[in-house]
């Protein structure tokens, strides 16, 4: 190590020949040169990418019986809203959905890890009738959490933040976050991205405390986030105005047999949007009319 | 020498479609000393009788623990029911860390059924030489399975496998009403041990030192009673000793006799009643009447 206060930190460069910037500075354009081989084993192995074509937020929240999640139609190339059909909520099981905000290509290779612990858990050597779906929101998030940390930890993560709801085995509504670190919390409301800056705020006005969600109703939840929905789509420039929403309730006092409602909703649209105070709004400052 | 053709490996075929490593491999447990399991709605009970080589040696463990929820009960080899447990102890592991949830009996059951099935089909490997009682209590219940080496696994209400099972098999089969509608685990551990004492020969009784018993259940994680533990239970019993040695009591050494030549005859009975079944499906066959002359022959 070299001990010179400018070079502190530094290998020396008597023992270690000169440093080779470009490995600093080493990205995945240069990895992939066509016209020369010889960089491939020049530079270290390099997974890290960047995300591509995103998703912006998921948001979430639990209610007295149920949960709530939703997400927009959006894939962005960088400020390009190149794509206005993509699904981000996917259904798994009877009785659990995950949301999924960041890189689309890692949340279609999400989503095929999912169709796969769907098909084992459900299906193969499953002896259990219908009644007893044993993959639950909680086992789900358990495996996602070791997908995520698992590959944040061979430096190669998936790109993504990830919001996972439905039941815990005694079917109390379950919501919970994951991300491309390997980070788990749950929280009576959660949103990823933008929507932790704007959308947990007027959830949080519902549901001020973690276990307050029981008192509230699947009405006043649905409402909160279509609210959300119109803040993010005024603010955020990556959202869009389409997006799905899932409501997943469970009914045990109602009907006696427990039963599970899953209803998914595509192409919601944004809806009482004021834009009318805009025409009176003239110049940055002084000029008049 | 009919057999020998075909009972060199696990991978030949007897014209008659059996797999004779395998079924030597199931003779294995009955070589071991008896273990007998049986549940009502809520638990589990597993029971079995420990063998000492000798008055100086300790007793071999008969049952096993795999987690909170589940534990086995082995007759036969015990190192392969190390091997089988341990592995059954890293899939229960697995489960929880990967799904935080306790591994369901009949998954952990058929993943060493598919372990045991890959060894009767592959070159230079051996059939497990063990026999398992797995119980376990998951989200659907109670479960009691019975694990063979040939991979087969069926669930029971009760069960019972090594030496002299079969009379613990005929009192589960008398008493599997009572059996499945016991309250409390009391009474079926009991039962439990009334059937492995049906299993005892002439002179051995069930004591602190060679019984354990094991419980699983709802708000009852895996609990393994033995040496002092498990007196409690035995103080419930009415006796300790076989009720059929019990009941002809004198002379006892013809009693013993009488037992053994009944033992050997069932035995017997049921080998001529395999040959015989052999004999009936070979006989359209020409080109086993060889090797059918040839068993004639050693039999004689």
């Amino acid at each position: 190590m070299n001990h010179d206060p400018f070079q502190w930190g530094r290998p020396s460069n008597d023992t270690y020949g000169p440093y080779n910037h470009r490995i600093a500075q080493a990205n995945n354009a240069e990895f992939i040169d066509h016209s020369n081989t010889s960089l491939h084993s020049a530079f270290p192995k390099m997974n890290t990418q960047q995300p591509i074509i995103t998703g912006t937020s998921v948001i979430a929240s639990k209610f007295s019986n149920g949960i709530i999640m939703a997400a927009d139609h959006v894939g962005s190339y960088g400020s390009l809203l190149r794509f206005n059909n993509i699904q981000r909520l996917i259904r798994v099981g009877s009785e659990t959905v995950v949301g999924i905000s960041g890189d689309i290509s890692d949340l279609q290779y999400i989503e095929r890890l999912l169709d796969e612990l769907e098909i084992e858990e459900e299906v193969y050597d499953n002896e259990a009738d219908g009644a007893n779906a044993f993959l639950r929101a909680p086992n789900v998030h358990e495996y996602l959490s070791r997908v995520m940390y698992n590959r944040r930890s061979k430096m190669n993560p998936l790109w993504n933040s990830i919001v996972v709801g439905g039941f815990d085995s005694e079917r109390k509504p379950f919501l919970k976050y994951v991300d491309l670190l390997g980070v788990t919390y749950h929280a009576s409301t959660i949103a990823t991205g933008f929507g932790s800056h704007l959308a947990i705020p007027l959830l949080r006005q519902l549901i001020p405390e973690d276990k307050d969600y029981v008192k509230v109703n699947e009405t006043e939840a649905r409402k909160v986030v279509d609210d959300c929905m119109r803040v993010l789509f005024y603010r955020d420039a990556r959202s869009g105005e389409q997006f799905s929403r899932v409501v997943i309730t469970f009914d045990d006092e109602k009907s006696g047999n427990d039963k599970i409602n899953f209803e998914f909703v595509k192409d919601v649209k944004v809806e009482n949007q004021s834009w009318r105070f805009a025409q009176d709004i003239r110049g940055y400052a002084s000029k008049q009319q | 020498m009919f057999r020998n053709n075909y009972d060199n490996d696990s991978v030949t075929y007897s014209p008659t479609g059996r797999l004779f490593q395998v079924e030597y491999a199931l003779e294995a447990i009955k070589q071991g000393s008896a273990a007998v399991g049986l549940t009502s709605a809520n638990h589990v009970v597993l029971v079995a009788l420990k063998r000492n080589a000798e008055e100086l040696g300790s007793y071999q463990k008969k049952i096993i623990k795999i987690d909170d929820h589940m534990g086995v009960a082995l007759a036969g080899l015990a190192p392969d029911a190390r091997v089988l447990s341990n592995y059954l102890r890293k899939q229960a592991m697995q489960c929880k860390m990967i799904f935080n949830r306790p591994i369901q009996t009949y998954k952990a059951a058929l993943s060493i059924a598919d372990k045991a099935q890959e060894n009767t089909q592959s070159y230079g490997l051996r059939p497990y030489g063990v026999g398992l009682l797995i119980s376990g209590y998951d989200e659907t219940g109670a479960h009691l399975l019975e694990f063979q080496p040939s991979g087969s696994v069926l669930e029971y209400f009760g069960a019972a496998i090594g030496a002299r099972s079969q009379a613990a098999r005929t009192y589960l089969e008398r008493n599997l009403e009572e059996i499945k509608q016991s309250e409390s685990v009391e009474q079926l551990i009991v039962h439990g041990l009334n059937a492995l004492r049906d299993t005892l020969s002439q002179d051995v009784e069930l004591n602190s030192k060679n019984t354990t018993v094991s419980v699983v259940g709802k708000d009852q994680p895996f609990v393994l009673y033995d040496d002092e533990n498990v007196q409690q239970w035995l103080d419930k019993l009415d006796s300790v000793t076989n009720d059929r040695n019990r009941n002809d009591g004198s002379g006892s050494g013809d009693d013993n006799e009488n037992d053994n030549n009944e033992d050997n005859k069932d035995e017997e009975g049921l080998k001529d009643n395999v040959e015989t079944q052999q004999q009936q499906q070979q006989q359209p066959l020409g080109e086993t009447r060889e090797g059918d002359a040839d068993r004639m022959e050693t039999d004689e």
